[in-house]
């Protein structure tokens, strides 16, 4: 079978990816979904805050999905469920399996990857103690609650204070449970403000911050977890250990781009996010592979991975069009200056770019009254004053063609913060 | 006079929000009020309504009689007073419906008095 454009995952960045395609006059779009339904993620996030810069109201995970699945049908975007890719070759020889199909491969003209992201496992962490039953990651606890209707368990500790486990901290308690306490090993949480102010200060639930799990009690079901402060090299500090009685551990330790399909295709991933190293087209190295959403870089709100997946669409639908673009002229590299820890995109073609180019980044540390600038070359071509930049929270700036157009060979342009200790 | 510093939810921006008041008949005294920290008319609007009357979208899932393992998500149409925040989260407790459901079915009037409506927020055929 061969396919023109063919979406690897149905949530929000396959569904925008394909509504994308199709608005750009690719007629043959294909979306493989691993799960029953459509919406990915979003149908387990139920609680609202959704689409506020996309629909300009707060809506619900589903309701978001509901959304994007409605504009695909619209469209004739063709979706197989219940089907999962196993491997995609170099030259985009895509192999999938279903219950109902059995194995079969795609050509495909086009790859867009949109496999999205998964949790940090607990064996990633290193957390001592016993393994008993009663850990689960906040996602998976997010799942049984919102999607089964089971709950895990009656008394609640937290450890990380990722968005999913301070959504889910408000969740369980309104269910019934008592959260005792997250615990964030950083300084600072890594989750956003109003998740901390909604989830946790409305509930009285103590945020623990350079605080980490150092014990799990229990041999069949948990019975209590110990926390500890650290110190700046993130040890344990002894005799601040506090046992605190509880039957569930949720870990809310992180999100990891799920890339092992692009990696095995040749795809070259950034050792900083762990997604693939794309140009400002949301090209792969590999020509006609484009990636999108959380499969490239862990976002915080749905909204920017629509906008990026919208994006890929249109550049993958240009590849379409126009067979392999060749790049006349010179490649340049975002690098990361003081503060940043990773660009997307991490190259750029002043050929072949739009005429404004966003590029999404994340800080390293809570910085306060920092400027955002971007050097090309000596000059400095944009300067902003924030307020706080925070590594929980994505930051953007735009670059504009024109400026692009200057760089001279060798030049480069640097994405860094300024005013910063 | 009184005073709080909150941290406005309305984007990610998170800003820390003081707002210096005092209340007069139950009401914020707008003449005498000042907000600062905020960087958009939003960061005020939210100061007030949270010193006066905080709301809060409440979010949850009500139970489907006729499927195995699968709730469904329903909210709250309009925010609800904050404290009434737990009452709305009990009062979905034993609520079950029947699928197929779509988005925005009422499943429960004026729920515990707040005014506002639990519909539905997924799409189950």
């Amino acid at each position: 079978m061969k396919r023109k454009a063919v979406i690897i995952g149905g949530g929000p960045a396959g569904l925008a990816a394909a509504v994308s395609l199709k608005d750009n006059g690719i007629e043959d779009v294909l979306i493989l979904e691993r799960g029953s339904s459509l919406g990915g993620i979003l149908t387990q996030c139920i609680h609202n805050g959704f689409g506020l810069h996309t629909f300009k109201e707060e809506l619900t995970g589903p309701e978001y999905a509901a959304r994007f699945i409605e504009m695909a049908k619209e469209r004739n975007v063709e979706a197989l469920l219940n089907t999962m890719v196993v491997d995609i070759s170099h030259d985009k020889v895509i192999t999938c399996m279903s219950k109902d199909k059995g194995i079969f491969t795609i050509e495909a003209e086009s790859v867009i990857l949109a496999m999205g992201c998964r949790e940090r496992p607990r064996g990633a962490l290193n957390t001592p103690g016993y393994r008993p039953a009663g850990i689960y990651s906040a996602g998976t606890a997010q799942r049984f609650v919102n999607i089964e209707g089971k709950m895990p368990g009656k008394e609640v500790v937290i450890l990380g204070s990722g968005d999913i486990g301070l959504i889910m901290a408000r969740r369980m308690t309104l269910e019934g449970a008592k959260v005792k306490a997250v615990a964030e090993i950083m300084p600072y949480s890594g989750g956003l403000k109003r998740n901390i102010v909604q989830c946790l200060d409305d509930f009285g639930i103590p945020l623990k911050l350079s605080t980490t799990v150092v014990d799990i009690k229990g041999k069949d079901r948990v019975e209590s977890v110990t926390l500890a402060k650290v110190d700046d090299k993130m040890t344990p500090i002894p005799g601040t250990e506090e046992v605190i009685p509880c039957d569930t551990l949720l870990l809310s330790c992180g999100l990891l781009p799920e890339n092992e399909l692009s990696d095995k295709m040749g795809v070259k991933l950034s050792p900083v996010t762990g997604g693939p190293i794309v140009d400002e087209s949301l090209n792969t190295n590999i020509p006609g592979v484009f990636a999108c959403g959380n499969v490239l870089h862990v976002h915080d709100l749905v909204d920017y991975v629509s906008e990026e997946a919208t994006l890929a669409g249109k550049f993958a639908a240009e590849y379409i069009k126009e067979g392999e673009r060749p790049i006349n002229g010179p490649e340049f590299k975002i690098e990361t200056g003081k503060g940043v820890r990773y660009t997307v995109p991490v190259t750029v073609h002043p050929d072949r770019a739009p005429e404004l180019t966003t590029v999404r980044f994340r800080v390293g540390n809570v910085y306060k009254d920092p400027e955002i600038c971007v050097y090309m070359g000596d000059k400095c071509v944009l300067r902003r004053k924030k307020q706080i930049c925070a590594p929980g929270e994505m930051e953007q700036v735009i670059i504009k063609k024109a400026d692009l157009k200057n760089l001279k060979d060798g030049e480069k342009i640097v994405v860094c913060l300024e005013n910063v200790l | 006079m009184e005073s709080k510093t909150l941290t406005c939810i309305n984007c990610p921006m998170g800003c820390q929000v003081t707002i210096t008041y005092e209340m007069k008949d139950g009401r914020i005294n707008e003449e005498t009020m000042t907000v600062t920290g905020n960087t958009c008319l939003r960061g005020k609007t939210y100061a007030i309504s949270e010193v006066t009357n905080p709301v809060r979208t409440v979010t949850g899932t009500v139970g489907l009689s006729n499927r195995e393992l699968r709730v469904v998500p329903v909210k709250t149409k309009t925010p609800v007073p904050k404290d009434k925040v737990p009452d709305v989260a009990k009062a979905l407790a034993d609520v079950k419906v029947e699928a197929p459901v779509h988005i925005g079915d009422v499943v429960i009037k004026n729920v515990c008095g707040t005014g506002s409506d639990i519909v539905i927020t997924d799409n189950i055929e």
